[in-house]
Order: structure tokens, then sequence, then C-alpha cells
């Protein structure tokens, strides 16, 4: 048993095993963490889903749902679904931009390549 | 007569895939029909029931729809990506984001760089040339410079349903 119990057994008030499955992720000096997970997924699904994953992604897969648990408490009806959407909204009016400039861009040269022929002429 | 709560008459997918009595006061029911089991089992698997409905209950009514729709994109993609999530889809959009930036920028300087490098853009807004030159060219053919169609990159990301 660890002498020191992981973040995710302190607040679910259990004895925290060698072997489980939370204590790489969740140092009991950030309890704030686990919390906020455990509050939108609740810590016997974020156990399944870390179980389900090879243990070399699983830190990031708990960054991850932290960074969305996090998103979702602090936008209940958007959660990081609100962050996509901005994004792709940005995305679409700078490409709205692009595609201006670079046309404004090909009418210059066409004005330049006419002004360069009746130079010649 | 033991009383007990009236049994609605179809049950929505919640209570379904829960096996329990649907009620006329089922927070799910008008947001999980019984004909989408698929929407309800993938929010469940991510967030749990109890946890969904916690959620909803913190949420003012009106905005219910909106918070399960975005509950469920956001399930579909952790099951899609089960390490990466929705942080995947936003990490990719920022990439694109800054990429289209800077050749934006190019694109000005280049702009720029015609005009005979003076700061004042000349207002093309309304030129004749540029409405002709936008004709020509339907906006579903304008490629991000890679060679990329925007739409496709979107499709490809899953749009949310409600944008």
């Amino acid at each position: 048993m660890n002498p020191k119990r992981c973040a995710a057994c302190k607040y679910l008030r259990r004895r925290c095993p060698k072997d489980c499955i939370f204590s790489p992720y969740f140092p009991p000096n950030d309890p704030a963490k686990f919390a906020c997970i455990h509050r939108i997924y609740g810590a016997g699904n974020v156990s399944k889903m870390l179980q389900q994953l090879p243990e070399q992604t699983r830190a990031e897969a708990v960054e991850s749902l932290c960074f969305e648990a996090k998103c979702r408490v602090d936008d209940p009806v958007y959660g990081c679904v609100g962050i996509i959407s901005l994004l792709q909204t940005q995305i679409q009016n700078t490409q709205n931009e692009l595609a201006k400039v670079q046309a404004e861009v090909a009418v210059a040269q066409t004005k330049l390549s006419q002004n360069q022929n009746s130079d010649f002429m | 007569m033991r009383g007990h709560e009236p049994r609605s008459s179809s049950s929505c997918a919640a209570c379904k895939l829960l096996k329990r009595r649907c009620t006329p006061t089922c927070i799910f029911a008008p947001y999980f029909r019984s004909s989408d089991l698929i929407t309800f089992a993938k929010v469940h698997k991510v967030f749990g029931a109890s946890n969904v409905s916690k959620l909803l209950g913190e949420v003012p009514e009106e905005q219910r729809q909106e918070t399960v729709n975005s509950l469920a994109y956001e399930a579909e993609v952790r099951l899609k990506d089960p390490v990466y999530g929705c942080i995947g889809a936003i990490a990719s959009l920022q990439k694109k984001m800054l990429e289209l930036q800077h050749d934006l920028a190019v694109a000005r300087t280049r702009l720029l760089a015609h005009s005979g490098g003076n700061n004042h853009v000349s207002p093309l807004d309304n030129s004749p040339e540029l409405a002709a030159f936008l004709d020509l060219v339907p906006y579903s053919d304008l490629m991000l410079l890679d060679g990329s169609s925007l739409d496709a990159y979107l499709y490809d990301l899953g749009q949310p349903p409600f944008v």
C-alpha cells in the first residue's frame, strides 16, 4: 500500500493500493485536479477509461480529461466544444480574408502585367 | 393501492438503457428520445448518467438541449480518440489557425509589394475587377494554400451540430 494516498484515494476516502490506477497521475499535492475530473466524469468512468488505454498514453489522457472537465465546469452548457466552435468560426473568417487578399493580389498582378505590356507597345 | 409514479407511455433512451421506469418528470426524456439509444449510450459511457443528470440540473431549462448536444459531441469525440478527445481537435484547429494567419500575413505583404510599397492597401472591395475575379472562382474552389479544402477539413473534424 502507498504510504501516502494519492489525491483520488484521499478524495474517495479509501486505501491507496500499490497498483492504484490513479496514483501516477493524481499526486496528493493537487487535490483540485481529481475533484474536477470526478465531478464531470466520475471516478469509475475515469478508471475504466484509463484501464482501456496503454500505460504510456494514460498521462496524456488524464491531462486532456482534466482540461475538458475544467472547461465544462467553467462553461456547463458548451464545455470545450465552445472553444472548438469559436476556432472554427475564426478559421472561416480568416480563410475568407485570405481569399479576399489573394484575389486582390491576383488583380494587382494582372494590372501590373497589363501596364508592362502597354509600355512595350 | 400502493402509491407509485405513473408509468410513461414510452421510456426515453436513458430509462430504456438504465432499465428503469421513465416518469413524466424524467430529466433525460426531452433530450434523449427512445429512438436514439446510441447517443445516450455514448454520453453514459463517458460521463455517466448521474453526472449528466447533475449537469442538466445545474443549467437553466432553455439551455439543456444545447448542453446535451455538446455533451454528445464531446462523448463522440472522446470515444473516437480516447487519449486526446476534444483537445486533439482543438490542437489541430489552433495549428490550422496559425498556418492561416501566417499565409494571410504573406499574402498581405505580397499585396503591399504589388501596390508599390504603399502603406495604404488599395480599397478593392468595390472594384469591378475583384468582383469579376471572385465570380470566376467560387468559394468552394478556393483552397487553403497547402491545397486542402477548408470544407473538407471541417467535415473530417466533425463540425458541432449546433454551429
